[in-house]
């Protein structure tokens, strides 16, 4: 399906959607990307298993995919925004190349620069990422827009062999600060530590 | 460590293997094919080819998080784009090796190359990576030895840069 201009605002509400979501990641390691994607993590229940970001804008997909190549045995998925991913929008390039079986990707597109004072992101407009992703080779997406597509798309981060990209189309919202630990070696030691590998 | 070999490329390849470096990522250069080809052959690694080098970083960031070992290789013109990305293995203290080969450095033809060949090192130090320059083909294996030693017993950036004085200057067929 092509990019269509959005005619009405999104409806997804992020926190609720997140809680709901990762209720059922089944054992999956969470790669956030920076921002509101590791407070909604956060937010939704912390866990060693989870990698939270403060920075590195555009290296979420490509950390997670790091990650994901290191532990064939685990399902890993990875968390971010429209712009963190549209950042580094060629790492889809390079994980439809390695094709790992193991990796989901969900984008939480709220079609703005939330962080920064909610300028308006390329997806606002025409930019679909989603289509994006199937022209990388990334053949299977899902593209969601009601809060009630919780168990699809959970079956497709967590369960459906990898590598797979969904887009939720969330709502601008107001949420409560929840905000994780920030020291990064604190961080990455407890999800080695997590994954036995310290 | 064993005696260097005419071709520096082996003698990296041979490190890496004894330090269970099993990836390497990166944005091809002329002076890397040697070492890239033989990474592709190797059924016991992977190469991850990237669309930009800084990609290779978070790559290499999420390999060790997994424990595992990578390598990030590109051209010199390449440690540009990855200033800010080295910023993740920094805060995590996580282990970054870079293997980096020159350009607008040595007898370079095109000046295009000069400017960012000429900034690596000051670039590279200013956001904490330590930097081994070799200019010497025989000394490029222990060099990449030291440096991957310290990346990854010390968790810290570490970069070798191999001057263009071994690679050779590519003249596109002007003199």
């Amino acid at each position: 399906m092509s990019a269509a201009i959005s005619a009405t605002p999104n409806k997804i509400a992020r926190r609720p959607f997140v809680v709901d979501l990762l209720a059922r990641r089944n054992g999956a390691l969470l790669v956030c990307g920076l921002g509101s994607p590791t407070w909604d993590a956060f937010a939704a229940g912390d866990s060693p298993e989870y990698l939270y970001s403060w920075g590195g804008m555009g290296l979420a997909v490509p950390t997670a995919l790091g990650v994901a190549l290191a532990q064939p045995a685990r399902r890993v998925v990875c968390i971010t925004g429209d712009g963190e991913m549209l950042m580094g929008i060629g790492s889809l390039g390079v994980v439809a190349d390695q094709a790992p079986a193991n990796l989901g990707i969900l984008v939480l597109d709220n079609e703005s620069f939330g962080e920064t004072g909610r300028q308006r992101g390329l997806t606002s407009g025409r930019a679909d990422l989603a289509a994006v992703a199937r022209g990388f080779g990334i053949a299977r997406t899902l593209t969601v827009t009601g809060q009630g597509a919780v168990a699809e798309l959970a079956e497709l981060l967590f369960e459906t062999p990898g590598p797979v990209l969904a887009v939720a189309k969330i709502a601008l919202t107001e949420d409560p600060w929840a905000l994780p630990e920030k020291d990064g070696a604190a961080i990455a030691q407890r999800f080695r530590a997590a994954l036995g590998v310290s | 460590m064993a005696a260097a070999s005419a071709d520096w490329s082996s003698d990296v390849f041979r490190e890496m293997k004894a330090r269970g470096i099993a990836t390497v990522c990166t944005v091809p250069d002329g002076g890397l094919t040697r070492l890239l080809k033989m990474v592709e052959a190797d059924g016991g690694m992977r190469l991850v080819t990237l669309s930009t080098e800084p990609e290779g970083i978070g790559v290499a960031t999420g390999t060790w998080l997994g424990g595992g070992r990578a390598l990030v290789a590109m051209q010199s013109s390449g440690v540009g784009n990855c200033i800010n990305a080295l910023g993740l293995p920094t805060a995590l203290r996580a282990p970054c090796l870079m293997l980096v080969t020159m350009r607008g450095q040595w007898g370079e033809f095109n000046p295009w190359q000069v400017p960012m060949g000429q900034a690596v090192r000051p670039a590279l130090e200013a956001v904490g990576v330590k930097c081994f320059l070799v200019d010497k083909a025989g000394e490029v294996g222990e060099t990449f030895a030291a440096a991957a030693d310290l990346a990854f017993h010390g968790r810290l950036g570490a970069a070798v840069l191999v001057s263009q004085r071994i690679i050779g200057a590519k003249g596109f067929g002007q003199q």
